[in-house]
């Protein structure tokens, strides 16, 4: 019996193990042979923890599984039959819901420590191609992909290469951002989980277009699975000459260090990560020089989000046009949506740009778990803004939803229903700021206490107007006064909860405001 | 565990040596002073800094500066709990105050750590005990989490 189970972190935080173990003893207990294939998640984690069974060739999924299930489920599939928890086959579930998986091809179908899944499934691909272009048609083929970074900012990648590639520099460096500190996003540490030889393929790539040598993955110390994924990954890429001096019998080499983080936010900001890099304290550097220019340890560096670089190996394997034709206005490809809070059915959702944010939440999602009302929600992380429900029929895409004061950001999207409190969440808007600011900037660092002590103000009810305007003055000195996103983006979640959910300021002067 | 047969200068030794070629290497040298010596004492951070040649405040605003790296050795339990939106949006604000209220109950034992997002938002709300992360937590889980008595964390 071949089974496959995701290790993924999140199946494991609801009890994969337990499912695991369940699977090991029925089968002894039934003298059959198990073989038991350890994946990343498919990434549908309200049928987590799910197992797919291999007959004849045929794979099929069953979930939720817990370890009660596991007998009876053994027993009817012996004989043949088959079980409640039947799904079917997951591809055609995932087709069914408008999900083209690009960057997610081979998370959860792969054993991501298998060498041979990973050629077998396209991996290297890409990298050979890049071996045999210039490194100046590699930046070409990226730009003319409309690749646009996934951590946040949507710049696009091409671009980003062409600068560190026009360097002259006798030394230049990779980096890889895997500080995915936004709440309600986890592509990234599923990627790194499931499929991490796709994340070094994708960084050798860019150290062939750039002329790089020296890599570094910067990974936060909240993924321990990831770490050992990946540092497992690392070792069969030097096995097998992903990685190493003579990539892929090229004679050019790539290294890859695995730098830890050390539970700062501030650090998934490229600048504060490079200097956490270099040794320092995660403050975040001016700019210009960009990090393109000079970034780390002062030369010049390409620094890109996880997503962004394990998407790269796919587009030189099957050419820029293929990914360029999916997608909508100046954003092409495909969007990991990473949909969570209070929704039915969370998960990643790989989905062409274009599909509209109220389709992923009502149709994909299911809409609430509580089978409440969606009141807000916050797309692009913690500096994201808060959307009323009726604001939500707009096509996932950077500018479409930059219109609507939102923004993309890392793909995160966290649902909240009509029980939420819109002032408690923009005063935690400017808490988190507080917490987590580098200090370099004072509107970010004093202007989040004071954020805070003035949504205290205007909650209770004291003197309102004035503090209404104090806190409209105090965000634009923020917005406007920061060097980087966290004081820079903070106001947005602040403003548009005033704006859209005026009400539960408390005041008839806020209600007013809106 | 720390090696009492091991004198720390020795120990301080061996974690620089093996970083020596390593560009920057601060931040995992003192996180394997911290894994040796279960936090970073004082005397760690000057011999760090004179085995580097920095000053002793630039390390020491290094440990300063991220919340992994603890002066003083941790409880026996640390229970690291997300306040994020993600588990906001399920009862996360609920389960928090839970973890609060039960540590203190256990009277300085553990330590709950306020974290912001362990890339668990699919099965929110979340925390983090010894290195796993569990989900689909409740006030009730939570308070078993905290004072030790939960039997089923998966590991």
């Amino acid at each position: 019996m071949k089974v496959f189970l995701s290790r993924d972190s999140s199946a494991q935080s609801i009890g994969a193990e337990a499912v695991a173990r369940a699977l090991a003893r029925v089968a002894a207990e039934r003298g059959e042979p198990l073989e038991l294939v350890r994946t990343g998640s498919r990434g549908l984690f309200w049928l987590e923890p799910m197992i797919e069974i291999e007959r004849d060739g045929r794979r099929e999924g069953f979930g939720p599984v817990t370890p009660a299930d596991v007998p009876g489920l053994v027993a009817a599939l012996a004989d043949g039959g088959t079980h409640p928890l039947h799904l079917g086959r997951i591809e055609e579930l995932l087709a069914a819901q408008g999900q083209r998986r690009i960057n997610f091809r081979r998370c959860g179908v792969v054993d991501p420590a298998s060498w041979e899944d990973y050629v077998v499934t396209g991996g290297t691909r890409g990298l050979r191609a890049a071996l045999e272009m210039a490194p100046a048609d590699v930046v070409e083929a990226v730009t003319a992909s409309g690749l646009r970074g996934r951590g946040g900012a949507g710049f696009p990648t091409g671009v980003k290469w062409r600068t560190t590639h026009e360097a002259t520099a006798p030394r230049k460096v990779v980096v890889c951002n895997a500080d995915e500190g936004d709440s309600g996003t986890f592509a990234d540490r599923m990627l790194m989980e499931g499929d991490p030889l796709a994340l070094i393929e994708g960084m050798a790539i860019a150290a062939v277009a750039v002329g790089a040598e020296e890599g570094y993955i910067y990974l936060r110390s909240e993924y321990p699975h990831a770490r050992e994924a990946l540092e497992r990954a690392i070792g069969i890429a030097y096995d097998n000459g992903l990685l190493g001096a003579d990539l892929l019998g090229s004679g050019r080499r790539f290294d890859i260090a695995l730098r830890m983080g050390a539970g700062a936010y501030i650090c998934g900001e490229e600048t504060s990560l490079l200097e956490s890099l270099e040794g320092r304290r995660g403050v975040i550097r001016f700019k210009p020089p960009l990090p393109a220019v000079q970034g780390a340890f002062g030369v010049p560096t390409v620094v890109n989000n996880v997503i962004t670089l394990a998407t790269v190996p796919a587009i030189l394997a099957d050419g820029a046009e293929a990914y360029a034709a999916l997608g909508h206005g100046k954003s092409r490809g495909t969007l990991t949506v990473q949909l969570c809070g209070n929704v039915r059915r969370p998960g990643l959702y790989e989905v062409p740009f274009g599909v509209s944010l109220a389709h992923v939440i009502d149709e994909l999602g299911g809409g609430t778990a509580s089978g409440r009302p969606v009141r807000a929600v916050q797309a692009g992380g913690p500096l994201g803004a808060y959307l009323p429900a009726p604001a939500l029929d707009v096509p996932l895409d950077y500018e479409a939803l930059a219109e609507r004061g939102g923004m993309i950001g890392h793909g995160g999207v966290v649902v909240f229903d009509d029980t939420v409190d819109m002032a408690e969440q923009a005063r935690f808007a400017m808490e988190f700021c507080a917490i987590e600011s580098c200090g370099k900037c004072t509107p970010c660092r004093i202007g989040s206490t004071r954020g805070v002590e003035v949504i205290d103000r205007i909650r209770a009810g004291t003197d309102a107007d004035a503090n209404l305007a104090l806190l409209g003055d105090l965000c634009d000195v923020m917005e406007q006064g920061s060097l980087c996103a966290l004081g820079g983006l903070t106001p947005y979640p602040v403003r548009s909860a005033l704006e859209h959910f005026p009400e539960d300021f408390g005041t008839p002067a806020a209600a007013a405001a809106g | 565990m720390p090696e009492y047969s091991e004198s720390r200068a020795a120990i301080l030794d061996a974690i620089c040596r093996r970083h020596a070629d390593a560009p920057g290497a601060l931040l995992p040298i003192l996180h394997e002073v911290q894994e040796r010596l279960g936090h970073i004492p004082g005397d760690a951070v000057a011999g760090v800094a004179e085995r580097l040649n920095l000053t002793r405040a630039e390390v020491d605003g290094v440990v300063g500066f991220y919340t992994d790296f603890r002066r003083e050795p941790a409880p026996a339990r640390v229970v690291k709990v997300c306040r994020a939106e993600a588990c906001q949006a399920v009862g996360g604000r609920e389960v928090y105050r839970a973890a609060v209220a039960a540590a203190e109950a256990a009277g300085g034992t553990v330590e709950v750590e306020a974290v912001y997002c362990l890339g668990n938002c699919a099965c929110s709300p979340a925390a983090q005990v010894d290195g796993e992360t569990l989900g689909r937590l409740d006030t009730e889980r939570v308070t078993r989490l905290v004072a030790g008595t939960d039997g089923e964390v998966p590991a």
